[in-house]
C-alpha cells in the first residue's frame, strides 16, 4: 500500500491540487470541477471507503472564494485519514454533489445548504434539514447575525449598517 | 428573494413510492413527541398494512445553533456549550473539543489529567450505555431493566457530581487538562463501582440475553452488512455489530489509550441483537480500562503550566504580577490559536465523534463543526427499517442508539 504522502503526490499531480499541512493533518485543495474525479480516485484506488465528515467554512467578506467545503475521508483498512478542501465562489455557490459516490453525503450536503446556502448540483433531495422549511437566510454564514442587535455608535454606524440582516435574503 | 416553502405531497413525490399517491399505502406520522423515538425525532412512515415501505426521518426539532454560538465565544467559554450537544456523553463532548484545541495549539496535557480523563470518559460510556439499555429494553416492554439501569447510572452521576459539582453538564475537561483535581473519596467511589458493576451486568444479561421474547424481537431485525455500514458511514457499536473491529481508541489512540489493555468486541449478525451484544461487552471492557487507569494513576499537576493557555492557580495571584496579567488576559480576551484547521475524532459511546476546528488566528473559533454519530446513523435508518414491522422499527431506533441533541446540535 502506498504511503499517505505518495497518495497525496499522485493526487496532486493528477488533479493539479494544492497541499496544505497543519498539525499533522494533511489536506488537499482541489478545484470544484475536479472534485468528483478526485473523490472517486480516493475511494477506488486508495481505499478511502468512508466519508467521515463534510462541512463548510465561510470566509466572508471575501468573495472569491468565499467558502471552503471540507471533506474528511477515512480508510478503515489503511487506518488513515485525508481531507479535501474545495473553494466555492460567493457569487454563485454551486458545487457538484458526491452523493452518488458516498450516499451518506446526502444529509451532510443538506445541512451545508441549510446553514451556508451552498447548492449541490445533482443532489437528490435539496431541502432544508435542521432549520424550519420557511426559514429565511443561512444561519452559519458570517454575515448572518447571532440574534442580538449590535449597538451602533457614531464610530461604527456605517460598518454595522452594512452587514445588518434585514430579514430577507438576496439570493445570488 | 427566498420563497416561502411548505412541504406538499408533490415535494415528497421523489421520496415515497407511487403507491402512496394512489392511496394504496398509508403515510403515517410518528413523532416528534413519540416516547420510543428517544427524543424529538419525527418519522414519516409509508406503510403497507403494518409493514414499513419507506421511512423518512425529519430532524432539527432540537437544533439550538450551538455551532454558531461557539463562533461568538472565546475557546474556553465555548467549552460549556459542548456539554449540551449529546446530553448522555457530556464528558466525551468536552474531551473531543479540548483535544482539538490541544492539537491546534500543540498544548501538552499532564499524565495525571490524561488518566483521569480516561477514567471519566469510560464511566460516561457505561452510563450512556445504561440509558441506552434501559430505554431500548423499555421500548420492547421490559420495564424492570430500565429501573435497574437507572439505579446504577445514578452512581456514576454521583461520581461526576463529586468531581465537577454537576451531574450531567460537567464541563470538567478544559483545554490543557482538567478544571481541578479529583476530590478525596473519588478513588474509593470508583473502586466501589467497578467492584459492584460486573455482577450487575450479569443481572441485565440474565433478564435479556436468553429471554425468548427479547430474542424474537431482536434477532434478524434491522440487518446491515459490513460493506453497507461502511458506505453509510456507520461507526462505533453499530459498525462493530456487523463485523469490522474499527475502534478509534485502538486505531489512533488519544489521551493515552495505548497504555491500557482492552478488547474491541465485535459481532457478525449485523442485527439489533448483535449491536446489543457489542454494547454489553463494551461495558465490561470499559471497566477493565478504568481498573488499569486507577491502578497506575500518576501524581502531579492536572493542568498544563503553559500560562498562555491555562490560567495560573489562585494562590499565585497574590504574589506574582505576571500571574495577574495572565489571569486578566485569559479571562477577558482569551487565548488565540495559530491559524489552521484540524479534524479530531474520538470514540464516543455511539461511534465516531469528530470535531472540525478551524482558527483564523484570533481568540474565537472561525468554525467548529461536530461530526456526530447520531446524525450519521439516523441517515441509515430507512435502509435498516425497510420491510420490517412498525413494532420492529422501534427496536431498530433503539439499537442504533441515537440522541437527538447529538443529531440536531
Amino acid at each position: 500500500m502506498e504511503s499517505l504522502n505518495s497518495v497525496i503526490q499522485i493526487l496532486k499531480d493528477r488533479f493539479d491540487a494544492q497541499i496544505c499541512e497543519f498539525c499533522g493533518d494533511l489536506s488537499l485543495m482541489v478545484a470544484p470541477g475536479q472534485l468528483l474525479d478526485a473523490v472517486r480516485t480516493l475511494r477506488d484506488e486508495f481505499g478511502f471507503d468512508m466519508l467521515s465528515s463534510e462541512t463548510a467554512s465561510d470566509y466572508w467578506p471575501e468573495v472569491s472564494p468565499r467558502f471552503h467545503v471540507v471533506y474528511n475521508f477515512n480508510s478503515l483498512k489503511g487506518r488513515r485519514r485525508l481531507s479535501l478542501r474545495v473553494p466555492v465562489d460567493g457569487a454563485n455557490p454551486v458545487i457538484p454533489t458526491i452523493e452518488p459516490i458516498f450516499p451518506n453525503a446526502n444529509w451532510h450536503e443538506r445541512e451545508i445548504w441549510d446553514m451556508f446556502g451552498i447548492r449541490f448540483e445533482g443532489h437528490s433531495d435539496m431541502r432544508r434539514l435542521l432549520m424550519p422549511y420557511d426559514w429565511e437566510g443561512h444561519p452559519l454564514r458570517k454575515d448572518y447575525p447571532l440574534g442580538y442587535e449590535e449597538p451602533q455608535f457614531s464610530f461604527n454606524f456605517d460598518d454595522i449598517a452594512k452587514r445588518k440582516h434585514r430579514g430577507g435574503y438576496e439570493e445570488a | 428573494m427566498f420563497q416561502q416553502t411548505e412541504v406538499t405531497l408533490d415535494e415528497l413525490r421523489h421520496l415515497v413510492s407511487d403507491r402512496a399517491l394512489t392511496g394504496e399505502t398509508v403515510l403515517l406520522n410518528m413523532g416528534p413527541q413519540h416516547p420510543s423515538t428517544h427524543g424529538v425525532l419525527r418519522l414519516l412512515l409509508e406503510l403497507d398494512g403494518e409493514t414499513v415501505i419507506n421511512c423518512i426521518p425529519d430532524i432539527g426539532f432540537l437544533h439550538t445553533g450551538i455551532e454558531k454560538n461557539m463562533e461568538a465565544k472565546t475557546y474556553e467559554k465555548a467549552a460549556v456549550m459542548t456539554d449540551r450537544l449529546d446530553y448522555l456523553n457530556t464528558i466525551g463532548n468536552n474531551l473531543v473539543y479540548c483535544l482539538a484545541i490541544e492539537k491546534l495549539a500543540g498544548l501538552d496535557v499532564p499524565p495525571r489529567a490524561e488518566a483521569i480523563r480516561v477514567i471519566l470518559t469510560e464511566l460516561q460510556r457505561i452510563s450512556s450505555h445504561l440509558v441506552w439499555l434501559g430505554t431500548h429494553a423499555l421500548d420492547m416492554a421490559a420495564m424492570s431493566t430500565f429501573l435497574y439501569c437507572f439505579r446504577e447510572r445514578e452512581m456514576i452521576l454521583d461520581i461526576m457530581e463529586m468531581c465537577s459539582g454537576q451531574r450531567m453538564m460537567t464541563t470538567y475537561f478544559r483545554p490543557g487538562g482538567l478544571w481541578r483535581d479529583i476530590p478525596v473519596g473519588f478513588e474509593t467511589a470508583v473502586r466501589q463501582f467497578i467492584r459492584m458493576f460486573p455482577a450487575r451486568i450479569d443481572q441485565y444479561e440474565a433478564l435479556l440475553t436468553k429471554n425468548p421474547i427479547f430474542l424474537d424481537r431482536t434477532k434478524h431485525i434491522g440487518v446491515i452488512s459490513a460493506d453497507e455500514a461502511i458506505r453509510w458511514g456507520l461507526t462505533g457499536p453499530s459498525l462493530r455489530g456487523s463485523g469490522p473491529d474499527y475502534d478509534i481508541r485502538k486505531v489512533t489512540p488519544y489521551s493515552g489509550y495505548e497504555q491500557y489493555e482492552f478488547e474491541v468486541p465485535t459481532a457478525t449478525g449485523g442485527d439489533v441483537y448483535a449491536r446489543y451484544f457489542v454494547r454489553m461487552e463494551e461495558m465490561r471492557q470499559s471497566l477493565r480500562i478504568i481498573q488499569q487507569a486507577l491502578d497506575k494513576l500518576p501524581f502531579g499537576p492536572v493542568r498544563s503550566n503553559n500560562r498562555k493557555y491555562a490560567p495560573p492557580p489562585r494562590a499565585e495571584l497574590g504574589v506574582s504580577m505576571e500571574a495577574v496579567i495572565h489571569h486578566f488576559k485569559l479571562w477577558t480576551e482569551g487565548f488565540s490559536l495559530p491559524k489552521g484547521a484540524v479534524y479530531m475524532p474520538v470514540e464516543s459511546p455511539r461511534g465516531e465523534l469528530g470535531v472540525y476546528l478551524e482558527s483564523d488566528g484570533g481568540p474565537k473559533p472561525q468554525r467548529v463543526h461536530y461530526r456526530t454519530p447520531s446524525f450519521v446513523h439516523l441517515q441509515a435508518l430507512p435502509l435498516l427499517s425497510k420491510g420490517h414491522l412498525v413494532a420492529d422499527l422501534v427496536a431498530i431506533i433503539g439499537s442504533v442508539d441515537i440522541v437527538l441533541g447529538d443529531a440536531d446540535r
